[in-house]
């Protein structure tokens, strides 16, 4: 019997993978577009999970919404990242920092 | 009865000249500039002649009124005001006469100048403010014309600005004035605090009010109200009449051009003290004290300072020094509670020490702008008129009878010596021996001057050079010395006539006649004069007395010493001074007065400024608080600027961790 508990788990540790993409990865701005998403999808799984177990459906038109953003800003982002690359040739996280103190 | 419209014209006859020479010295040119002076000083002293002949003998009321309120605070009224009484009149013959003598000298002596119309305009504009401060009714108009004395004096000392020495011989004066004046200012202050006004007359009225009454400035010690006032008023004296400690910039002083040294710094200006002293006997008479205090240094200026007068070489500081010494006297004679016979000696000694100025100041010419008496000499065949009226003026300046300078000066060394207030032996002492060292110093002056051997040379070639020591060789003359011209011999004349016989005719009524009436308060017990008058059996009596006289007899030493040293043995000064070594390098040194404040005062207050500079606005100032607060936030963000790593998973770290803490704060903490 899968109960809530399996979804809310299974959502943080997706989220903590995500979190753990940030952190770890210091090479790969791609990869860290990807953590973000991965975060965005832990969310809705949450969301989905309570919706149902709620029998309230706002929660899964908020997924709409966020999946929606979440396809723009992953165009966006990866617009940014092109950019990037065009001008810095690389694409190494631990190369952008330019706001350092 | 004396109106207001011609006191009105007394002072602003020589401010309108002063201003039109000044302003307008392009369009008048020199004829302009001293015609325009000329005249207004002399209707100032024609019409102060006219206002003491009034007083003295045509029976007019004393004038006190206010013409003018300037401002009025609550009871407190700043006016503009003449109090005409005795006293203030005969000062006012004494400053409009000698000032028109010095006018007339001055076309003679400044007619090579290129300052002439510049010069003319101070003089005229120093007679108006002298006018103002002895014909002032309040303490206020009082310090106006104090400070407006003490401003064209610094003008005129410095007046060739582009000699250094006399710039800086201005500054000291200023500035040494400046110490005796913030005592002045204080003690007027004081005055207002006590009794609430500045009119004299209503400060003396309430006079008597102030005995009893104290102030403490130092807690734990009152001091006597009466005191206060008068020593504070007796410190702006010391300033303005050159007493010790105070005297240093008079000597200075003569760095100015010798006609100012008679006006100003002889007869005039640096009696302003003595004559202050003398119109507040009402308040120095409740303070003893400050009566012993005026005393001692009166007494102690008069013989110490008239000392270094022996030792000097420059004509013009010789009668420097004996400016001093006689202020010194008249100070005494104050301290002694002889008002009457200070502003006697005041006025004898405003006639024979101009006289002895300008007559100074015309063998200077005739020298050409040579001041040192080693290289004069002998001058007595080339300029007969200055020759004689200088006599004149060094017999009264040593009191031998029958000049003027007898009576004025027997009187004040008597009334110290029956003074009994503290202080008074030793002030008779000092007054007595300066009679011997007065009559040193001024043969000594007249020998070198125009006795004895001439000390320089005349070379047709030598060029004609004015104002310029350094460049033309010392007592080298380009043609023989001559007379000067009649405007300079003129007032030397005029001079001399009151230097000879003032004193005769003024001694009755001026020191035993009560002449000055209410305008000069003694208590009966300070009353030396009174006790004077019962011996005094007419003047004549007087003259031939003088004989039996320790004063006549210490001066005739004098005499007889100078002589025979400097007409009939001259090796001798020499001898003398190798065998006093010591006391002549400190006499001759001034006493290192002069040293002391520089070393004290001047480099001593470089160093605290020094010190202020360094430590206070450079290290504390600027260092600590400006700098330093920059220097702080710059270090603090040196370690803070670390944080920024400007790499985006720092900062994501950084939210996650600040996520966690605050759940755990919500989780563990609870909702309290």
């Amino acid at each position: 019997m899968i109960t809530l508990a399996h979804y809310i788990v299974l959502g943080a540790v997706l989220f903590c993978i995500a979190v753990a993409g940030i952190f770890i990865n210091r090479k790969n701005v791609i990869v860290l577009l990807m953590a973000i998403e991965l975060m965005l999808l832990a969310v809705n799984i949450n969301f989905i999970a309570f919706s149902r177990f709620l029998g309230d459906v706002s929660g899964q038109v908020f997924v709409f919404f966020i999946l929606t953003v979440a396809a723009a800003e992953a165009a966006i982002g990866l617009a940014i990242l092109t950019l990037l690359f065009r001008n810095r040739r690389t694409i190494n996280v631990a190369e952008f920092d330019d706001l350092r103190g | 009865m004396i109106v207001t419209s011609t006191l009105l014209a007394i002072v602003l006859a020589p401010l309108i000249g002063a201003l039109l020479a000044g302003l307008l010295r392009k369009q008048i040119g020199r004829i302009g500039a001293h015609s325009v002076t000329i005249l207004g000083v002399g209707i100032a002293c024609g019409l102060s002649l006219w206002v003491f002949w009034q007083l003295v003998w045509g029976g007019a009321a004393i004038y006190n009124h206010n013409i003018y309120t300037w401002f009025q605070i609550g009871s407190i009224g700043a006016h503009i005001g003449f109090q005409i009484d005795r006293l203030s009149a005969l000062m006012m013959v004494v400053v409009s006469f000698v000032s028109l003598m010095v006018h007339i000298y001055t076309v003679g002596y400044m007619a090579e100048d290129d300052g002439y119309q510049r010069f003319f305009a101070y003089i005229a504009l120093f007679t108006f403010f002298m006018l103002m401060l002895v014909m002032s009714n309040n303490f206020l108009q009082l310090f106006f014309g104090w400070e407006g004395v003490g401003l064209v004096s610094y003008l005129l000392i410095g007046f060739w600005y582009g000699k250094p020495s006399a710039s800086r011989a201005g500054m000291k004066a200023f500035i040494v004035n400046r110490v005796g004046d913030l005592g002045f200012v204080l003690g007027i202050a004081a005055v207002l605090y006590f009794l609430g006004s500045l009119s004299y007359s209503q400060v003396f009225a309430h006079a008597p009010s102030l005995v009893g009454r104290g102030i403490e400035i130092i807690p734990g010690h009152t001091w006597s109200a009466a005191t206060l006032i008068c020593i504070l008023l007796f410190i702006g004296a010391m300033g303005k009449s050159a007493q010790v400690p105070l005297h240093v910039w008079l000597p200075d002083s003569m760095e100015g051009p010798t006609p100012i040294s008679a006006l100003i710094h002889a007869a005039t200006m640096v009696t302003a003290g003595v004559f202050m002293v003398a119109r507040m006997s009402p308040l120095f008479e409740l303070s003893t004290t400050a009566l012993s205090m005026v005393l001692v240094i009166g007494a102690t200026g008069a013989f110490f300072l008239g000392l270094i007068g022996i030792t000097q070489w420059d004509i013009k500081r010789v009668i420097a020094y004996s400016t001093l010494s006689q202020l010194g006297y008249m100070m005494a004679a104050l301290g002694a509670s002889a008002y009457a016979a200070g502003i006697f000696h005041l006025m004898t000694h405003a006639f024979f020490k101009a006289l002895l100025f300008l007559g100074a100041g015309s063998v200077i010419m005739a020298m050409h702008h040579e001041q040192d008496m080693r290289y004069m000499g002998g001058l007595r065949r080339y300029m007969p008129i200055t020759y004689f009226t200088m006599w004149v003026g060094a017999l009264a300046l040593c009191g031998i009878p029958p000049f003027s300078g007898f009576y004025s000066k027997d009187a004040i060394i008597d009334a110290v010596g029956m003074s009994h207030i503290w202080g008074s032996g030793y002030a008779y002492w000092c007054v007595l021996l300066g009679v011997f060292v007065t009559a040193t110093y001024t043969f000594r002056m007249m020998y070198l001057t125009f006795h004895g051997k001439e000390r320089f040379r005349v070379d047709q070639h030598a060029g004609h050079v004015h104002h310029d020591d350094a460049q033309h060789e010392r007592g080298v003359l380009a043609h023989t010395p001559h007379e000067s011209p009649w405007v300079v011999t003129l007032p030397l004349v005029l001079l001399a006539i009151p230097s000879l016989l003032v004193g005769m005719f003024a001694v009755q009524p001026l020191l035993y006649g009560n002449f000055f009436g209410s305008a000069i308060f003694v208590l009966p017990a300070h009353n030396v004069l009174g006790e004077m008058a019962t011996h005094f059996h007419g003047t004549l009596a007087l003259t031939l007395h003088a004989v039996f006289t320790a004063p006549f007899w210490i001066a005739i030493a004098g005499i007889v010493v100078t002589s025979y040293i400097y007409l009939i043995n001259p090796a001798l000064a020499d001898v003398i001074k190798r065998a006093l070594g010591p006391i002549y390098r400190v006499i001759d040194n001034k006493f290192y007065f002069d040293e002391f404040y520089d070393a004290v005062f001047a480099r001593g207050g470089v160093a605290l400024g020094r010190v202020l500079w360094k430590r206070a606005d450079d290290g504390a100032i600027d260092g600590v608080i400006v700098n330093g607060s920059a220097a702080l936030v710059n270090r603090v963000a040196t370690r803070a600027r670390a944080l920024q790593s400007g790499l985006l998973y720092h900062y994501a770290f950084a939210m996650i961790l600040g996520l966690i803490l605050l759940l755990a704060g919500f989780v563990f903490v609870g909702h309290a």
